[in-house]
């Protein structure tokens, strides 16, 4: 019996879908894409690097519950059928997604901050475990034998094009608010977490016109669903070791190739190489945009040659070239390889600016930047922070009129002076003004230093290419893999089945990559060597999708299964 | 050598690789809580403990996975769904 849908309604079940599970990975990425902001609003502000790592590991925490999301919406989807469970799943991103947005800083209501954050993060990640499986499993059972790689593949563009999205949505809201107000306690980077609703809503209208996967409303009609796909998919062991395949012989070595080319990428651009703000997310965009149609590419070429090589070619590139495209990013943004190129008559130190630290008005903040500028049109910022320590609390005082006295070099004993321009807001000399002189008392040794670097145009048009190239790789395991999994498992217990290993290869070996490399690397730094090696993290990818592709050579088939209906 | 033997030997080699993952990382685990200072403490322990509760049952799961390629299990892959019956 034949389930070919219609031309003209493939592309509305594509469309449908891919609207849908588009909007959740928009969801889910909102929050990688902002843990540096997230890390000082919802933890203390003191936590520094730990703040950092506990926020990677509330987005990892989000990833890590996928599979459990999996087994749960799998089992729905697989008794109940597919549109209604993934309906169920865009209710649930969207409510927690949009909730997030309104949680308050840890600076109102402390660590109930991070726990309200965490536990909404995990109904964020039960979703998408539900979702992603439903989608491909709903494609893939309306699809001919012949392109089921080529439509899946639309439904593996919604991942990157969603992290687009949420790229896009950040960009534009912080380019037209301006850095300090998106980055307040109530500030714009909370509206992509609000914007999520309309999102969802818009979504949820068009899945409820779609009907139910043919081949289950099939199943269902002569009774054959399962009653216990959990029990079928994993208690049966010529089920389970097909699962244990797909996990460590594709699904694994997929996930951390993914994961290293999207998102440890621009998180080593950003936060290694120290590249803009605007310019390292501008850079991922492009990158996106240019591979993003080679998803279908390859999914269309796997219906013709077969899944399996496409997707081991891709882990394969991945292994070999990860380090050298990772230490080119750092040759090309380090400050010491351009000396010769430093434009002199353009480069700009600013006056030095003092302010009183909110948290602690014993101390006063001195901030100066530095514009290195480059014949070739880089520009290296370097913003110095110095923290003066005073003897009392300076209270009542208008912060922009402090005046900074450097000291006097030749004499170790002096320490620097400011000059405060006190402004009275009381008594009898209500608004008038005087100067106090304090003495600092000393200095921290290590002075706080900001680096933003804008590249030239040519290099930052390299590291696109190098970054489209990491993308390559992605779409290469990743286009094909829906259909690759749809055909390994029966269709009444399909969507818990491929679910899984999709989740746990995807969400854990893939969403611990940020989290791991940036773990590897804080191993590394020793007191000789205290940024140590920031290369190491990358040992986590190449490991992972080394053993996944030894295992995808020996153990796994390259013969594309017609017939998914049996 | 013929590629089901491959297969076998190699169930072999993962079924010792699992158990050696998990070892490695609990002495990671104990090394770094160890050595870390009393403001970054609570955070190192946490970062370790999701670690190894989330590499534990994969690792058992990889161990599962070498046991079948030892036992012959992925000599001849299923091409129909009755096959998985």
């Amino acid at each position: 019996m034949s389930f070919v849908t219609k031309p003209s309604k493939i592309s509305l079940v594509i469309g449908a879908s891919s609207v849908g599970t588009l909007i959740e990975w928009y969801d889910f990425y909102l929050f990688g894409m902002l843990a540096t902001i997230i890390s000082k609003q919802f933890f203390p502000s003191d936590a520094g690097t730990s703040a950092l790592l506990s926020t990677l590991a509330i987005f990892a925490a989000g990833f890590i519950v996928r599979p459990f999301g999996a087994l749960v919406f799998g089992r729905l989807g697989d008794i109940i059928g597919r549109k209604y469970t993934f309906l169920l799943t865009l209710v649930l991103m969207g409510g927690s997604t949009f909730a997030i947005g309104l949680v308050p800083g840890f600076a109102t209501i402390g660590w109930a901050a991070p726990i309200l954050v965490l536990i909404l993060r995990l109904v964020q990640g039960l979703a998408l475990g539900g979702e992603y499986g439903g989608a491909a499993t709903y494609v893939a059972e309306h699809a001919p034998a012949n392109r089921r790689g080529f439509w899946t593949s639309w439904i593996q563009t919604t991942a990157t094009l969603g992290l687009f999205l949420a790229l896009g949505v950040i960009i534009l809201i912080r380019s037209n608010q301006g850095v300090e107000a998106f980055s307040a306690e109530w500030g714009g980077w909370r509206y992509p977490f609000w914007l999520s609703i309309i999102l969802v809503v818009v979504s949820i209208l068009i899945r409820m016109k779609m009907s139910e996967s043919p081949m289950f409303t099939k199943l269902k009609s002569e009774g054959k669903t399962s009653t216990n796909p959990l029990k079928e998919s994993f208690g049966h062991k010529a089920n389970f070791k097909m699962v244990l395949l797909a996990l460590f012989g594709a699904v694994m070595g997929q996930g951390v190739i993914w994961y290293t080319g999207q998102f440890y990428a621009q998180s080593f651009i950003e936060t290694v190489c120290k590249v803009e703000f605007v310019q390292s997310r501008n850079l991922m965009l492009w990158a996106i945009l240019f591979a993003t149609p080679f998803f279908v590419v390859f999914g269309y070429l796997s219906d013709r040659i077969g899944r399996k090589w496409i997707m081991l070619l891709g882990m394969l590139l991945g292994i070999v070239t990860y380090r050298p495209i990772y230490q080119y990013f750092l040759d090309a943004t380090n400050a010491k390889n351009r000396i010769e190129k430093i434009d002199l008559a353009n480069t700009v130190t600013s006056e030095k600016l003092a302010s009183v630290d909110v948290k602690d008005k014993t101390k006063i903040l001195v901030v100066q930047k530095t514009d290195t500028a480059y014949s070739d049109g880089a520009i290296f910022s370097y913003t110095k922070t110095d923290t003066l320590h005073i003897a009392a609390e300076i209270s009542d005082i208008n912060a922009s009129k402090i005046q900074y006295v450097q000291a006097n070099p030749l004499d170790a004993n002096q320490f620097d002076t400011v000059l405060l321009q006190l402004k009275s807001s009381a008594g009898l000399n209500a608004d008038s003004t005087h100067i106090a002189q304090v003495v600092v008392l000393s200095k921290s040794t290590t002075p706080n230093v900001l680096v933003e670097k804008t590249m030239d145009h040519a290099t930052y048009w390299n590291l696109i290419w190098l970054v489209f190239v990491q993308i390559l790789y992605v779409t290469m395991v990743y286009g094909p893999i829906a259909a690759f999994l749809v055909e390994l498992f029966p269709t009444k217990i399909r969507y818990t089945s491929m679910s899984l290993p999709y989740h746990i290869g995807n969400g854990v070996f893939g969403g611990l990559v940020p989290f791991l490399g940036t773990l590897i690397v804080e191993f590394t730094k020793t007191a000789d060597k205290p940024a140590g090696d920031p290369l190491a993290g990358l040992w986590y990818p190449i490991g992972v999708a080394s053993i996944c592709l030894f295992i995808g050579v020996i153990y796994l088939t390259n013969k594309v299964d017609k017939e998914v209906m049996d | 050598m013929h590629m089901n033997t491959i297969k076998k030997i190699l169930g072999l080699v993962w079924m010792c690789l699992a158990p050696a993952i998990i070892w490695f990382l609990a002495s990671q685990a104990i090394h770094k809580i160890g050595t870390s200072t009393a403001l970054t403490r609570s955070n190192v322990t946490l970062q370790w403990v999701i670690i190894l509760t989330i590499f534990t049952p994969i690792c058992i799961g990889f161990f599962i996975f070498g046991y079948y390629g030892l036992k012959g299990e992925y000599d001849q892959l299923p091409t129909s769904s009755k096959d998985l019956e």
